[in-house]
């Protein structure tokens, strides 16, 4: 077995916790940013998690396949951001109840469907890893990297470019940023917002099946903690800038993480509040960065929140 | 003005002639369903039946009462510990007729299970863990297993086979209950090994699998090779143990299909002896004792069959102390007992025996005891 590392055993649990447990707010985040960006709010990722985790998982063990089980999980949350985005069309439907009216159907349905997957154990994910160069067994641990969190990584500076340098990015925020505007251009609004919902329950879905299919590494009904609707507040925190999403889910996975490492050298008092950490530093970036006097910086202006 | 009342009148009268009928065909099957020969008996769970853990220990035992004759068994499984459980209770009580209840989870008890029981006279309360005193309603029982007995029997395994001495437990709540396991387990070791530790993290609730997993593996890093726990599912601790090669000893029932090459034997529940019998005397009209405890010696507790990893001297040691225990001869809690901070907290000569009269001391317990690495708050 392994020798103990002592204090090092933080800045290194800090680190492993921030890859392992930040790819789910990565995903719901990033999809969550698509979503806004053409100017609708989908509350119900927190659902499109849950069901993402529980059929990852269940095609997971039917198939034998994981990266199935996770092809699957997209298809689902495609599915429920289809459902988001087709009834938020039709006229005066607030997407915010409807967000999370999906989301506990989501939810309900996942338990629902997701029972006799509760003890079978599905065959997971592989890690790469990337710590063959030491000798340090917890160095070596830390360092086995699931190649979703790559995706990830991947996916966040593709998207900053592609909202930035590209055509689709281009419709995407100017119909997120003003309807008229985009109608004036001849783009057509309501796909738009119809595929850009279906793109953020895609990326959801794959989220949640991160959850099953690598870590914690099995369904059951409390897999999530809420990270799906933490994750939809990461978005507004990270000023719908994916590369910010990236750098604050990375923080909130580390900040998970901190609370148990810490009791683990002997930081025994207050471990409620460690625990409390991501929220207490998301209400402080919160309130030192909001001003009466305009909307948030980066929102997009059809929101119904900023509108 | 005046032929539109009399229509709307007319068409009330119908309806509610219509309703009534509809009311009694509807309602008379039901209420002879309900009222039948069959003893109707309801478990209310805190999360799902088949979790590996606590639930699944009680949902076994509900299937054992399921089997026996002119019994109805209803269950509900994710009901939080809140409002939402008194409304469980008393619809399963008022619209199923349920004469006894087993709402298992530790907060269902104060206030929920306290505020329902002085309502219904008739119908029995009994609550897994819940301290019953002489001023509660006498509908209300609570019964336990003095589960630290299995948990001893884990650490003496552990104690043999941990080659750095270096245990964990990841735990939910600092309550009384879960001391009592962190403290036995400890004890268990020291017993074979003087210089054995316990690491002990708490999640702060009964089910966190992200945290759960992150004190796994933190631990793991601090050189722990051997954890247990005290979670009610405990299917993520003991997976996360196997993926890095780490031993586990198992909780609330076997874990062993989970861990085939890092489980050691595990603390195991045996509700399914005692809930039939309970059952049984509750039909007969029986009263059940308010007060219910037991051990190894009274077959509320089991213990899991041996992994591959024990060798035969823990085996050996192991199975002559669960004999004694299931005598009634051995005492875990003796003294003189330290805390982790170096106070007496069990005089010489002093013990708290697994019996009815230490019960309230030992369902007080606020102390880890000495080899524990880890507080209490406050």
């Amino acid at each position: 077995m392994s020798e103990a590392i002592g204090w090092w055993g933080v800045p290194l649990a800090v680190f492993g916790g921030a890859v392992r447990v930040s790819t789910p707010f990565l995903f719901v985040s990033l999809g969550e940013c698509i979503t806004e960006r053409s100017g609708r709010i989908n509350l119900g990722l927190e659902g499109t998690l849950v069901m993402g985790a529980m059929s990852g998982y269940a095609v997971s063990y039917t198939t034998g396949s994981p990266w199935l089980g996770v092809i699957a999980a997209g298809a689902v949350g495609v599915l429920m951001g289809l459902a988001h985005g087709l009834i938020c069309s039709l006229d005066r439907v607030n997407d915010i109840a409807v967000g999370i009216a999906l989301m506990l159907f989501g939810i309900g349905l996942a338990f629902y469907l997701g029972k006799p997957f509760i003890q079978p154990a599905a065959p997971q994910l592989p890690s790469i890893d990337f710590g063959w160069w030491s000798d340090i067994p917890q160095v070596r641990a830390a360092l086995k990297i699931n190649a979703l969190f790559l995706v990830g990584v991947a996916l966040a500076p593709f998207l900053l470019w592609t909202f930035k340098n590209t055509r689709w990015g281009l419709i995407l925020r100017t119909v997120g940023e003003n309807a008229e505007a985009a109608r004036a251009l001849g783009y057509a609004i309501i796909p738009t917002r119809v595929i850009a919902t279906c793109v953020g329950g895609f990326l959801g879905g794959i989220g949640g099946s991160f959850l099953s299919l690598y870590y914690p590494g099995s369904w059951n009904e409390r897999l999530s903690s809420g990270q799906g609707i933490t994750a939809v507040a990461l978005v507004i925190f990270a000023r719908w800038n994916p590369m910010l999403c990236f750098y604050a889910s990375l923080l909130f996975g580390g900040a998970g993480a901190l609370g148990p490492s810490l009791q683990s050298v002997g930081v025994t008092q207050g471990y409620y509040l460690f625990n409390a950490a991501p929220y207490v530093l998301t209400l402080l970036i919160m309130i030192l960065t909001c001003s009466p006097k305009r909307t948030l910086i980066g929102a997009p202006g059809e929101l119904s929140i900023t509108r | 003005m005046g032929s539109d009342f009399t229509l709307n009148r007319r068409r009330l009268l119908q309806g509610a002639a219509a309703g009534a009928t509809v009311a009694a065909l509807a309602g008379l099957p039901t209420a002879r369903r309900a009222y039948a020969a069959d003893f109707t008996v309801g478990f209310i769970y805190v999360g799902p039946h088949d979790d590996f853990g606590y639930n699944q220990a009680h949902a076994q035992g509900a299937a054992a009462v399921k089997k026996m004759a002119g019994v109805k068994v209803l269950e509900e499984e994710n009901v939080p510990e809140d409002v939402a459980v008194e409304k469980s209770m008393e619809s399963m009580i008022q619209q199923d007729g349920a004469k006894l209840l087993f709402p298992t989870s530790f907060g269902y008890f104060d206030p929920h299970i306290l505020k329902i029981a002085p309502k219904y006279a008739d119908v029995r309360f009994e609550h897994a863990a819940g301290l019953w005193t002489d001023k509660l309603p006498k509908n209300i029982g609570s019964y336990f297993g003095y589960i630290f007995e299995a948990q001893f029997i884990n650490g003496i395994v552990a104690g043999h086979t941990s080659k750095s001495g270096k245990l964990g437990f990841v735990a939910a709540k600092p309550i009384p209950q879960v001391l009592q396991n962190i403290n036995a387990f400890t004890l268990g070791a020291k017993l074979v090994n003087p210089k054995a530790t316990t690491q002990v993290i708490f999640t702060g609730d009964w089910s966190m699998p992200v945290k759960e997993a992150e004190a796994c593996n933190s631990m793991i890093d601090q050189g722990v090779d051997t954890v247990t726990m005290h979670v009610d599912s405990p299917k993520v601790v003991t997976q996360t143990a196997e993926k890095r090669g780490a031993m586990t000893c198992g909780y609330h029932c076997s874990q062993a299909a989970l861990a085939p090459a890092g489980y050691l034997t595990g603390a195991e529940w045996n509700w399914t002896d005692l809930y039939p019998k309970f059952v049984t005397m509750a039909m007969k009209g029986e009263m059940i004792p308010n007060f219910y405890r037991g051990g190894f010696k009274e077959g509320l507790i089991k213990q899991s069959p041996y992994g591959a990893k024990v060798g035969d001297a823990a085996k050996k040691q192991a199975d002559e102390v669960k004999a004694a225990l299931s005598a009634g001869t051995y005492l875990i809690f003796k003294g003189p007992l330290k805390d982790n901070k170096g106070k007496e907290v069990i005089a010489a000569g002093a013990s708290l025996s697994q019996s009815n009269e230490s019960d309230v001391q030992l369902e007080s317990m606020h102390f880890l005891v000495e080899g524990v690495l880890g507080d209490l708050p406050g």
